[in-house]
C-alpha cells in the first residue's frame, strides 16, 4: 500500500515513478535498440553552403568493406521521395538534387555491416560542387539583386510569407499622438535545443508482414506515422511508430529528418533493421534550431507611463526550408501575445518570413511557439520606455498590468487570457529579493564606481494549444488524448497521445488519474510513445501535456467514474441518483458509510456488472480545450560587473510562477531549474553562428556553449496560484514559461548595470567582449 | 586488424573482437551491452560516457577499448549492489536529479567517485566536480541537492553506530531503498 | 564520430617504444592520455597508422622534488598536480593551472608531457611552464637531451621533438625562498580552452624588490608566450600599481592574438593586460605573506 491518500493525490511531492529505471541505467532509448541483423547508416553532407551538385560518385565507397549500399538523391527521385513535405506546408529536400541550400545538408546515405564501416563509406563517396554565393543575412535575402534560393518553388523569391495581427491605423494613430513613443531594435539569436541525446532511428522493415517499425526520437509519434506514410506510400496501418525513452527534446524531435526517412529507404530496399543515429555536429548544424527573429517594438505611452499602444516588426530567418512547427493559421506561432502582461488599448504585429542559406526550422525551444520571442521583446522594451521615462520598472510594470477585475481579458492581438494576477506575482517576487533594499545598495555602489544592475521580467505565456477550430498542424487538430483501461484488481493502464522527454509525465499523468479514481499513484501505469497502443494525439512541444492530455487524462477518468457510478449503485444496492462520489469513494446519499471504492467497483466490472450493462471499464477522451491557458510570472535578477574583464556574475535570481493548480510541486520546481538554466544559456552563450559564407560556426558543444553547473546560478523560486477557469483542474502548463520568461531578466539586468553610460540595450548572447567594449568606449579602463 | 579483448567490466569479464579503433563506449553498450552509458557528443564535451576507470571518471568516448585492457571499468549498472540502490542513486530519486534521465548514469559515476574522494564537499566544489558533465534538464541544482544528501547519508552510515541502532540498520541506510 | 583505423602497440619498456617510433616513422604516434589525440583522430584530422601507447611503461608517473628541480614524468596526469601536496603547496602556479585545464574527467586522463608535445598555443601547460622557465628531457634512439620548454615550443602544434622521440620528463627550478605564483585564465566556460591566460612566478629580495619574473601568455600567439619586457621590466621593483600597470602594458604588447570566436585581438590583448596585473598582484601577495 502507498502511503499516500487517494484524495490528496494531486498537488503532492511525489518521487517520480519512471526514475528507477534511469537511475539504474536501464532506460531504453533509441540507441539502445540492437535487433538481429542490424545494419548502420551514416550520411554525407555537403561542406557548402550554397552549391549545386555536379556529379557523385559511390563506386569507391561500394567498394570498400562492409558497405552495403549507397543511397543518393537522385535513386530517391526514381521513388519519388527525394522531397518531403515539412509540418509547416513547405516541402524539404530527403537528398539533393539539383543544389544544396545549406551547410551539412544531407547529399547520400551509406549502409553498412558496422558504424565503423559506415563512417568509411561516407568519407568514401565523391562529390562534386560547383559553389554558388551564400545568403546568409535575412535582410540581405530580400533585396532584389539577392540569389534566388528556391528555384523549385514557384514563387521566385527568396520571401516566404507575411503575417499580421491587430489594428494598423488604429496603432499608427496612437503613436503618432503620444506623449512619449519608444523604439527598440531587437534580435533574438539563432539557437539550438540540443537535446543531450541526438536525434537518431532504428527503421525496421519486415518483408515478411509487411509492416514497417520505426523507433525514432520523436515527440509526436502519431503525426511521425501519418506524415511518414504519406511520403512513403504505405499505408498507415502498415507502420508502427515507437518512440522509446527520449533524452530530452525542447522542441528538437518534433520534426521529421531526412536521416529517418533514408532509413526507411535503406530497411525497404536490403529487408534488415537499418540505425542511424546522428552525431552531435549532425544534430547542431541541421536539426531545428530556434528562434532567428530580427525585431523591432515601438511602444506610445503617456507621461504618466500608461502604454497607449505598441507596433512590432519582426523579420524570421527560416534557413533553407520553412520547416518550423508552428499550427497552420499561425505561421509566426503565438508571436501576438507581444502585449505581454499589459494592458495596451491597440496593437499591431507583423512578421515576414525569408529564405537563407542555413540550416531550415524553427521550433519551439522550450516554450510554446514564438511565445520566448515575443515575451523577450516585450520585457526588454518595457525596459527601455522605464529608462525614458525615469520611472522605476517595477512600477512602470505594475502601472500597466491588466488587472484581475479584467479577466477573461481580450487583448489588443485578438487572445482571450484566461485569468492572472500580475500584481501579486510581482510583490512576491519584489518582497522575496528585497528589491528595495537591493535599489539602495546599487545606488551607494554606483558612488563607488561599482556595475551592479537588478533586472525584472514580467511575462506572461500562451501555452495549450490548442483550441481544434483554431489549432492544427499539417491539418490535424490540435487536440490530446488518454485511454484509460481499469483491470479487475483496480489496477489502471493510462495511455496518451503525448510523449515526454523528461516532463515527468508517468507520474503527473498517474496522479491526475489516481486522483480522479480515489487510487494510489501506484495503482497507476501511464504509458506513450507507441501508435500501436496509444491513442491518437499531436504530443509533446508548446507545454501543451498538461493542458491538453492532463485536462483528457481528468475526463477519461470522470468518464470512467460515470459507468462506475453504474456499477456502485449495482453493488450498493440503490438507484444510480443515490450515489454519490465523495472522499474518493461511491457513497450513498445520507448515509456515507454505505460505499464502495473504485477497486470494489472494477472487480464487480468483470464478475458482477449489472444486469443489461457492458462489462469492462475503459474510457478514452479526445481534449479539444476551450481556449488555451496563460501561465506568468515574474523574475528578478541581480548582477554583478567586473570593469576589467566584462564578465557578468548572476548574484541572485528570483523566480515567482503561476501556473494554476499544481500536480506535483517538485516536478514543477525542476523544469523551472531547467528552464531557467536554459534561459540563462541562451542569454549568455548560446547562439548557432555562421560566417559569411555560410559556414556554420557552432557545430558541436565546443562552439556551441551549454552552461555547466558552475556557471549556472543558484535557483530561487517561489509561486502563486490562479488556476485556470476552463482547464478541469485548474492546471496551466509550466515546462517552458522559465526559459520564456528568464532571458529578459537577464539582459535587463545587464543593461540597468549599464545605463549610467546611457546604455539602453545589448543583444544576446551577452559575452564578456560585448561588456567590455561598451565599458572601454566610455574610457573605463578596468 | 581485427582482435580479441577482454575488459573487466563491474567485476565481470566481457570478451569482443575488435578493432583497435573500437571506443570504449561502444565496447561496453554494444559488447558487453551496458547501455546505461550514453553518447553525447563528439567532442568530449558531455559526459555522457562517464564510466569508473580504476575509480576515476572518465569520458569513454575518448578512450580506445584497447587501452582499458586489464583495468577496472564501473558502469552505471555496477553501482547497486545486490539488490540494493547505491545512497546516490537514492538520493536522486528522491531530490529529483534528473529529468530525462540521459546525463544521470555519468552524473551518477561522477558524483560517486567523488563521494569516495570527500565525504562532505561544499557546494562550489561540487559544482567544480560536476563541470565535466552537462545536463540539459535539470539545470544541475538538484543534482547538487543529490549528491549532498547522500554523503550525509553515506557519512551517517560510515559514522559508529549509535546505541540501539543495529549494524544492519545502518548498513541499509548507507545503501539507501530496495531496489524497486 | 569514428576514428580511421590504425594498429596499436603498447610496448613494456621505453627502448621499446621508441624502437617501434623508430621502425614506423611518420606513420607512428605516441598516445599518452589522448585527450588531445583521440578527439583530433575522431575528426580524422589525425590519421595515425601506428599508436604506440606509453601508459604500459612503469615508472612514468614519477612526480618529485630532488635537488632543486621538479621532476614531472610523462604519465602524470593534470588532476595528479592539481591533488598533489607538493604542487599545493609549493607550486601555487602549477596547481592553478592545473584546475583549469580543460574539466575535472578530462583532467584524470590528460597528461601535463601530452599537453606540450601537442603544442597547443592555447593549452595552458605551455604559458605556465614557460613562466616557471621549464625544461624538457626528450629520449630518442641516441638517448636523452635536454632543451628549454622555449626552444621546444616551435610553432603552432610543432615542437623540436623528431617522431622518434619521446618526451620523458619537465624539469620546473624549485621556487626561491620569497617567490609566488598564479594562473588567471579567461575562458568562456568550463571545459573551454582559454580566450587569453597569464601564468606568472615571480621571486623577491628582502626588501620586496623583485628578483626574477616569468610571465607565461596562453592562447595569444602562435605558440605560448613569454613576456620578455614584461619580465626585464619588473626585475629590481616593487610591485607598486603603476608598476604592475606597466607590467600589463607590456604583456599586451608582446602578445599577437587573432580574432576567433573567443574574441577580437583587441579584447584578447586587453584580457592579457588585466590579467597579467591580476596574476602579479596575486603571485606578490604569495611570496611576500610567506
Ligand atoms: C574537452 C577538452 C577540453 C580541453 N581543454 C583544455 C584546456 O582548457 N587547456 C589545455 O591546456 N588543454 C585542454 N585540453 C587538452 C588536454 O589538456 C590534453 O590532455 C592535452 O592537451 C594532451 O595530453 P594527453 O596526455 O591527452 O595527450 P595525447 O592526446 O595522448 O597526445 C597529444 C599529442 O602529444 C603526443 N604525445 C603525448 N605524450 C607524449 C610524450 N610523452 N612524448 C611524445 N609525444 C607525446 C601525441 O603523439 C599527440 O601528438 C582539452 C581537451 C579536451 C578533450
Ligand atoms: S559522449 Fe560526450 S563526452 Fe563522451
Ligand atoms: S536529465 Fe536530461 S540531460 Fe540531465
Amino acid at each position: 500500500m502507498s502511503a499516500v491518500q487517494a484524495t490528496d493525490v494531486i498537488g503532492q511531492r511525489i518521487k517520480r515513478k519512471e526514475d528507477p529505471r534511469f537511475i539504474q541505467g536501464l532506460g531504453r532509448y533509441v540507441d539502445d535498440i540492437t535487433l538481429p541483423r542490424m545494419v548502420y547508416m551514416a550520411l554525407v553532407r555537403s561542406p557548402y553552403a550554397h552549391a549545386r551538385l555536379k556529379a557523385i560518385r559511390t563506386e569507391a565507397a561500394l567498394a570498400m568493406p562492409g558497405v552495403l549500399a549507397v543511397i543518393t538523391g537522385a535513386d530517391l527521385e526514381k521513388a519519388g521521395l527525394a522531397w518531403m513535405p515539412t509540418l509547416a506546408g513547405d516541402r524539404q529536400m530527403v537528398l539533393a538534387t539539383g543544389k544544396v541550400l545549406f551547410q551539412y545538408q544531407e547529399v547520400a546515405a551509406v549502409v553498412a555491416e558496422t558504424r565503423e564501416a559506415a563512417f568509411d563509406g561516407a568519407e568514401a563517396v565523391e562529390v562534386e560542387y560547383e559553389p554558388l554565393p551564400a545568403v546568409v543575412d535575412p535582410f540581405a535575402s530580400l533585396r532584389p539583386e539577392s540569389p534566388l534560393l528556391r528555384e523549385d518553388r514557384e514563387e521566385k523569391t527568396n520571401h516566404i510569407w507575411h503575417w499580421e495581427a491587430g489594428e494598423r491605423e488604429a496603432t499608427e494613430a496612437a503613436i503618432r499622438s503620444a506623449d512619449v513613443v519608444v523604439r527598440q531594435d531587437v534580435v533574438f539569436q539563432r539557437v539550438h535545443p540540443a537535446p543531450l541525446e541526438p536525434c537518431g532511428c532504428v527503421a525496421d522493415y519486415n518483408r515478411g508482414t509487411g509492416r514497417l517499425t520505426l523507433y525514432v526520437t520523436s515527440q509526436a509519434p502519431h503525426a511521425h506515422r501519418t506524415l511518414l506514410s504519406m511520403v512513403s506510400g504505405l499505408p498507415e496501418h502498415m507502420i508502427r511508430v515507437i518512440s522509446p525513452d527520449v533524452g530530452g527534446g525542447f522542441g528538437n524531435k518534433v520534426a521529421i529528418y531526412p536521416g529517418y526517412v533514408c532509413a526507411v529507404v535503406a530497411s525497404l530496399r536490403l529487408g534488415r533493421p537499418v540505425k542511424w543515429v546522428e552525431t552531435r555536429t549532425e544534430n547542431l548544424t541541421s536539426t531545428q534550431f530556434a528562434r532567428d527573429y530580427h525585431m523591432t517594438a515601438e511602444i506610445a505611452a503617456g507621461r504618466d507611463g500608461r502604454v497607449k499602444a505598441l507596433r512590432v516588426r519582426a523579420l524570421a530567418d527560416h534557413g533553407a526550408f520553412d520547416a518550423q512547427a508552428n499550427p497552420t493559421r499561425y505561421p509566426a506561432g503565438l508571436f501576438s501575445i507581444c502585449t505581454g502582461s499589459y494592458d495596451f488599448p491597440t496593437a499591431f504585429a507583423e512578421v515576414d518570413a525569408v529564405y537563407t542559406n542555413k540550416a531550415p526550422g524553427g521550433v519551439a525551444y522550450r516554450c510554446s511557439f514564438r511565445v520566448t520571442e515575443a515575451s523577450y521583446l516585450i520585457e526588454r522594451t518595457m525596459d527601455v520606455l522605464a529608462d525614458e521615462l525615469g520611472i522605476d520598472p517595477a512600477e512602470l510594470r505594475r502601472r500597466n498590468f491588466v488587472p484581475p477585475a479584467k479577466f477573461p481579458y481580450r487583448s489588443a492581438l485578438g487572445w482571450t487570457y484566461d485569468s492572472g494576477d500580475y500584481a501579486k506575482a510581482l510583490d512576491l517576487a519584489l518582497e522575496t529579493v528585497g528589491y528595495e533594499e537591493l535599489r539602495r545598495e546599487q545606488e551607494e555602489r554606483r558612488r563607488r564606481g561599482e556595475l551592479m544592475g537588478i533586472g525584472l521580467s514580467s511575462f506572461t505565456e500562451i501555452v495549450g494549444a490548442g483550441p481544434n477550430h483554431l489549432f492544427d498542424i499539417a491539418g490535424i487538430k490540435m487536440f490530446d488524448s488518454c485511454e484509460l483501461r481499469v483491470h479487475p484488481t483496480g489496477k489502471v493502464l493510462a495511455r496518451f497521445g503525448t510523449r515526454h522527454q523528461g516532463q515527468g509525465h508517468e507520474t503527473t499523468f498517474a496522479q491526475v488519474v489516481a486522483q480522479e479514481l480515489g487510487l494510489s499513484v501506484d495503482d497507476v501505469i501511464v504509458e506513450e510513445g507507441d501508435t500501436d497502443t496509444a491513442p491518437y494525439g499531436l504530443g509533446t512541444y508548446g507545454s501543451r501535456s498538461t493542458p491538453t492530455a492532463g485536462a483528457a487524462a481528468a475526463l477519461a477518468a470522470r468518464r470512467v467514474r460515470e459507468k462506475a457510478l453504474k456499477i456502485a449503485a449495482h453493488l450498493l444496492e440503490c438507484g444510480e441518483e443515490d450515489v454519490q462520489w465523495a472522499d474518493g469513494r461511491f457513497q450513498v446519499q445520507g448515509a456515507p458509510a454505505r460505499s464502495v471504492t473504485m477497486k470494489d467497483v472494477a472487480l464487480a466490472a468483470y464478475t458482477n456488472p449489472p444486469p443489461g450493462l457492458e462489462p469492462g471499464l475503459e474510457a478514452v477522451f479526445y481534449y479539444d480545450p476551450p481556449n488555451l491557458t496563460f501561465p506568468f510570472g515574474t523574475y528578478v535578477c541581480v548582477v554583478d560587473i567586473d570593469k576589467g574583464t566584462g564578465d557578468v556574475k548572476v548574484r541572485r535570481f528570483v523566480a515567482v510562477d503561476d501556473c494554476g493548480t499544481v500536480i506535483n510541486p517538485m516536478i514543477v520546481e525542476g523544469q523551472i531549474h531547467g528552464g531557467l538554466t536554459e534561459g540563462f544559456g541562451i542569454a549568455f552563450m548560446q547562439e548557432i553562428k555562421y560566417d559569411e559564407d555560410g559556414n556554420c560556426l557552432s557545430g558541436n558543444f565546443t562552439e556551441y556553449l551549454l552552461p555547466t553547473a558552475v556557471e549556472t546560478p543558484r535557483w530561487e523560486t517561489a509561486r502563486t496560484v490562479t488556476p485556470s477557469p476552463h482547464h478541469p483542474i485548474g492546471a496551466k502548463g509550466v515546462g517552458e514559461s522559465p526559459n520564456v520568461g528568464s532571458p529578459a531578466a537577464f539582459v535587463n539586468a545587464v543593461v540597468d548595470a549599464l545605463s549610467p553610460l546611457g546604455v539602453r540595450h545589448i543583444d544576446m548572447p551577452v559575452t564578456r567582449e560585448k561588456v567590455w567594449s561598451i565599458l572601454r568606449s566610455h574610457g573605463i579602463r578596468g | 586488424m581485427k582482435r580479441e579483448l577482454t575488459l573487466t567490466i563491474n567485476g565481470q569479464p566481457y570478451t569482443g573482437v575488435v578493432e583497435p579503433r573500437r571506443l570504449l563506449v561502444h565496447f561496453i553498450r554494444e559488447e558487453a551491452g551496458l547501455t546505461g552509458t550514453h553518447v553525447g557528443c563528439d567532442t568530449t564535451s558531455c559526459g555522457a560516457c562517464t564510466v569508473l576507470l580504476d575509480g576515476r571518471p572518465v569520458k569513454s568516448c575518448t578512450l580506445f577499448a584497447v587501452q582499458a585492457e586489464g583495468h577496472a571499468v564501473t558502469t552505471v549498472e555496477g553501482l547497486a549492489r545486490e539488490g540494493e540502490l547505491h545512497p546516490l542513486q537514492q538520493a536522486f530519486w528522491e531530490q529529483h536529479g534528473l529529468q530525462c534521465g540521459y546525463c544521470t548514469p555519468g552524473m551518477l559515476m561522477t558524483g560517486a567517485a567523488l563521494l569516495e574522494r570527500r565525504p562532505d564537499p561544499g557546494e562550489e566544489e561540487i559544482r567544480r566536480a560536476i563541470s565535466g558533465n552537462l545536463c540539459r534538464c535539470t539545470g544541475y541544482q538538484n543534482i547538487v541537492r543529490a549528491i549532498q544528501e547522500a554523503a550525509r547519508a553515506m557519512r551517517g552510515a560510515a559514522e559508529p553506530v549509535s546505541a540501539g541502532q543495529g549494524a544492519a540498520g545502518a548498513a541499509s541506510a548507507a545503501r539507501g531503498g530496495m531496489v524497486p | 564520430m569514428i576514428p580511421a583505423a590504425f594498429d596499436y602497440a603498447a610496448p613494456g619498456s621505453l627502448p621499446e617504444a621508441v624502437e617501434l617510433l623508430r621502425r614506423h616513422g611518420e606513420e607512428a604516434k605516441v598516445i599518452a592520455g589522448g585527450q588531445s589525440l583521440i578527439p583530433a583522430m575522431r575528426f580524422r584530422l589525425a590519421r595515425p597508422g601506428v599508436l604506440v601507447d606509453i601508459q604500459r611503461i612503469p615508472g612514468l608517473d614519477f612526480l618529485a622534488e630532488e635537488e632543486g628541480v621538479l621532476r614531472i614524468g610523462p604519465l602524470v596526469r593534470h588532476a595528479e598536480m592539481e591533488a598533489s601536496p607538493l604542487i599545493r603547496d609549493r607550486y601555487p602556479l602549477l596547481a592553478e593551472t592545473a584546475s583549469v585545464v580543460a574539466d575535472p574527467l578530462v583532467r584524470n586522463l590528460g597528461t601535463v608531457a601530452g599537453s606540450l608535445v601537442h603544442a597547443d598555443p592555447a593549452g595552458d601547460w605551455g604559458a605556465a611552464l614557460l613562466a616557471a622557465r621549464a625544461r624538457v628531457v626528450l629520449t630518442g634512439p641516441g638517448g636523452e637531451r635536454e632543451l628549454a620548454l622555449e626552444d621546444f615550443l616551435v610553432d603552432t602544434f610543432t615542437t623540436a621533438i623528431s617522431p622518434d622521440e619521446i618526451l620523458t620528463e619537465i624539469r620546473v627550478p624549485a621556487p626561491a625562498p620569497r617567490s609566488g605564483g598564479a594562473y588567471l585564465k579567461i575562458e568562456r566556460k568550463v571545459g573551454d580552452f582559454a580566450t587569453a591566460a597569464v601564468g606568472v612566478q615571480v621571486a623577491f629580495d628582502a626588501d620586496g624588490r623583485c628578483t626574477a619574473a616569468g610571465v607565461g601568455l596562453c592562447a595569444v600567439g602562435p605558440t605560448s608566450l613569454r613576456a620578455r619586457e614584461a619580465e626585464a621590466f619588473l626585475a629590481g621593483k616593487r610591485f607598486e600599481p603603476e608598476v604592475l600597470e606597466r607590467a600589463g602594458e607590456l604583456a599586451a604588447a608582446a602578445s599577437s592574438p587573432v580574432a576567433d570566436t573567443r574574441g577580437s585581438e583587441a579584447y584578447k590583448r586587453d584580457m592579457v593586460r588585466i590579467l597579467t596585473v591580476r596574476a602579479l598582484a596575486r603571485a606578490a601577495e604569495r611570496a611576500l605573506a610567506a
